[in-house]
C-alpha cells in the first residue's frame, strides 16, 4: 500500500519518536514536534505508537492513494479532505486506490501527522527514521518531501476494515490553544536569575516569535535578568528546556534541539504540555507559564499517554 | 564541589560534578557515563557528557525522578574507582594552512607567533575530547596551550567545510559536517568525523585522547 505526494508547499518530513542513543555524539533526537499527535495517528491505524508519521507544517499537501489503505491524520492547524468529503482529524479512514487525501492549513495550529496502517517503510539511520534536515540524513535522503515521492507502508496489524473509522475521544486529546498555559519544572539554573525575573516569567505573557523553527521556539516578552553571568560552561539540554541568552528573551528548545547549550536554563516545559507549545503559531500565539513539580509533571504525562489506549472503534461519521 | 543532582524537566537529570573546565572533573564525568551505561539500568535512555556535567535522559513512564536520583547517587559514589582508566587515542593528520586553514596567518599575527610556532604548539599536545555537540560528531577538545588562546570571530562564517580544524578560547575543534562556524580556521584533516552510513559513524567519542599529526604545510 502506498501514497504518492501530488502536491506540497510547506515543510513535510518523515519523523518518528526520535533518534535515541546518539546525543552524546552531538546528534539531535529530532522526531515529531507534537509527539502525542504522532503517537495517536499511529495508534489509530494500529501501528506501534513510536512508528513513523509524515509531519506536515505550514502549507498544503496532497497524496494520491496508489492502492487501498487506511490513514489517520492528527495534530492541529489543518483541515482534511479525502476524495470528495471533508473529514475530521484524529480519526482513521479507509482510502480507496485513486482517491486524494488533502490537508489545507488553517490559522491556528502548526503541525499535522499522517500515519498509514502498516507504518511508513523507510530505512533507519542511527536507529531512527526521523529526518535531520540540518545534517541531511534520515527520512527520505535527509530532505523534505516533494512531489512524486511515494510513501510505502508495511503490513497492517489487522484487516484494513477493522482499522478504519476509529477515533480518539476529544477529552483525551491535547487541549490546543492560541494562548496556552504551560507547566514548567524550574531549574536547573533558576538561581542565575533575579527574583523579579523569576516572578515575571511565571506571571507575564510571552509571544512566540516568527523566527521559531523545529530547533527552538523563541519567545518575546519581559526580558529575564541574569544575576551575574549570562553564560555557562556548555552542558546537555533537551526538548522543552528554556534557555535564556544575554538579551533575556527565552528560547524553548524543540525537537531538533542541539544536544548541548551554554545559556542558563530557567526551567523546562513539562512533557505533557510540549504538544501545546509545538502547536503554537509563531507571531501569533501567546503563552503563560505555571510552576509545577517533577512528580506532578510525570503524573500528567502518564495520564496523557494512557489516553491513547482509549481509541474507539467502529465509529460512524 | 559536592556533586549535585538537579532535574531538567520531567525526563532528564543534570549531574553536576564541578563548575569549570578541568581535566580531572571531565574524566570523572566520562567515568560516570560509562558506569551508568554498563549498569543497563532499565528506564535510563542515554547520557550526554559535557565539561563538568552529565545529562541523564530517562523515561518517566518507567522511572520516577526519585529512583533515578537514588541510582545516580549510588553510581557517583563508585566513580573514583573507574576514573583513571586509559582512554582511547586517535591520531589526526592535519594539513595546516592552505585552502581550509584560512585564518592560520592572521592567527599567528594576532598571537605574535610565527606560523611554524602555531603549528608546533597546536600539534605538540595531547588533547582530551571533553564533550561532543554543536553538530553530529563535533569534538570539543582542550586544553589549548595559553599561547594559542584567541577569541572567536566577531562574525561567524556561514559555511565552514567538514574536516576544518579550528581554535577558539582554550579549545580546539574539527568541523564534522559543512556548517556555519565562528572559530579560527587553521587547517584541515581528510578524516571523516561523521558518516551516518558507516558501521561506526563517528571518528571520536567523548573522553578520547587526540593527537594532531602534521601532514604538510600548504
Amino acid at each position: 500500500m502506498s501514497l504518492e505526494i501530488i502536491e506540497v508547499n510547506g515543510v513535510a518530513t518523515i519523523q518518528d519518536s526520535g533518534r535515541i542513543g546518539w546525543r552524546k555524539f552531538g546528534v539531535p533526537a529530532s522526531g515529531a514536534m507534537d509527539a502525542l499527535a504522532s503517537r495517536a495517528a499511529n495508534a489509530l491505524v494500529g501501528n506501534p505508537t513510536n512508528h513513523v508519521t509524515v509531519e506536515i507544517g505550514l502549507g498544503v499537501i496532497a497524496f494520491r492513494a496508489l492502492q487501498d489503505c487506511v490513514v489517520a491524520v492528527t495534530g492541529a492547524g489543518f483541515e482534511l479532505s479525502v476524495y470528495i468529503w471533508d473529514f475530521r482529524m484524529w480519526s482513521s479512514y479507509y482510502v480507496r486506490a485513486g482517491w486524494t487525501v488533502r490537508l489545507n492549513k488553517l490559522e491556528s495550529g502548526m503541525w499535522a501527522y499522517l500515519a498509514i496502517a502498516g507504518g511508513v517503510q523507510t530505512p533507519l539511520v542511527l536507529g531512527s527514521a526521523s529526518t535531520n534536515l540540518r545534517a541531511r540524513f534520515g527520512g527520505l535522503d535527509g530532505r523534505q518531501l516533494q512531489i512524486g515521492d511515494v510513501i510505502r507502508s508495511g503490513a497492517p496489524s489487522r484487516l484494513l476494515d477493522e482499522l478504519a473509522a476509529r477515533t480518539l475521544p476529544e477529552e483525551v486529546r491535547p487541549r490546543y490553544s492560541d494562548h496556552p498555559t504551560l507547566d514548567v519544572v524550574a531549574g536547573p539554573q533558576e538561581k542565575y536569575f533575579t527574583d523579579g525575573s523569576i516572578e515575571a516569567f511565571f506571571s507575564s505573557e510571552y509571544t512566540v516569535s516568527p523566527t521559531s523553527d523545529r530547533m527552538g521556539y523563541r519567545l518575546e516578552g519581559i526580558p529575564l535578568m541574569h544575576r551575574n553571568k549570562s553564560e555557562l560552561i556548555s552542558e546537555g539540554m533537551t526538548m522543552g528546556a528554556i534557555q535564556v541568552p544575554s538579551n533575556g528573551q527565552p528560547i524553548v528548545m524543540m525537537a531538533d534541539s542541539p544536544t548541548t547549550g551554554g545559556y542558563p536554563k530557567i526551567g523546562a516545559v513539562a512533557s505533557a504540555d510540549l504538544p501545546l507549545l509545538a502547536q503554537c503559531v509563531p507571531g501569533k500565539s501567546k503563552i503563560r507559564f505555571r510552576e509545577t513539580t517533577v512528580a506532578k509533571a510525570q503524573k500528567k504525562y502518564h495520564e496523557l499517554m494512557a489516553g491513547l489506549e482509549r481509541i474507539q472503534g467502529d465509529v460512524s461519521f | 564541589m559536592n556533586p549535585r543532582i538537579l532535574p531538567l524537566g520531567d525526563s532528564s537529570v543534570l549531574v553536576q560534578l564541578g563548575d569549570e573546565i578541568e581535566l580531572k572533573v571531565n574524566q570523572r564525568v566520562h567515568a560516570l557515563a560509562k558506569l551508568i551505561e554498563a549498569s543497563g539500568f532499565h528506564g535510563i535512555v542515554e547520557t550526554v557528557p559535557a565539561y563538568s556535567t552529565l545529562l541523564v535522559h530517562y523515561d518517566p513512564l518507567i522511572l520516577p525522578f526519585s529512583r533515578v536520583k537514588n541510582e545516580l547517587r549510588a553510581k557517583i559514589a563508585q566513580v573514583e574507582e573507574t576514573a583513571n582508566r586509559k582512554p582511547r587515542r586517535v591520531d589526526v593528520p592535519v594539513r595546516y594552512g592552505g585552502e581550509y586553514g584560512i585564518d592560520l596567518e592572521s592567527a599567528a599575527r594576532h598571537l605574535g607567533l610565527s606560523i611554524e610556532d602555531v603549528i608546533r604548539i597546536h600539534s605538540e599536545k595531547i588533547y582530551l575530547v571533553y564533550m561532543m555537540g554543536f553538530t553530529p560528531g563535533y569534538p570539543y577538545m582542550g586544553k589549548l596551550d595559553d599561547a594559542l588562546m584567541m577569541p572567536r570571530l566577531e562574525t561567524p562564517r556561514t559555511r565552514v567545510a567538514a574536516g576544518t580544524v579550528a581554535i577558539a578560547g582554550s579549545q580546539t575543534g574539527i568541523y564534522s559536517i559543512d556548517s556555519p562556524g565562528g572559530w579560527n580556521l587553521i587547517g584541515w584533516t581528510p578524516l571523516k568525523l561523521f558518516d551516518p552510513d558507516y558501521d561506526s559513524p563517528f571518528l571520536f567519542a567523548p573522553g578520547d585522547e587526540v593527537k594532531f599529526v602534521v601532514e604538510d604545510v600548504a
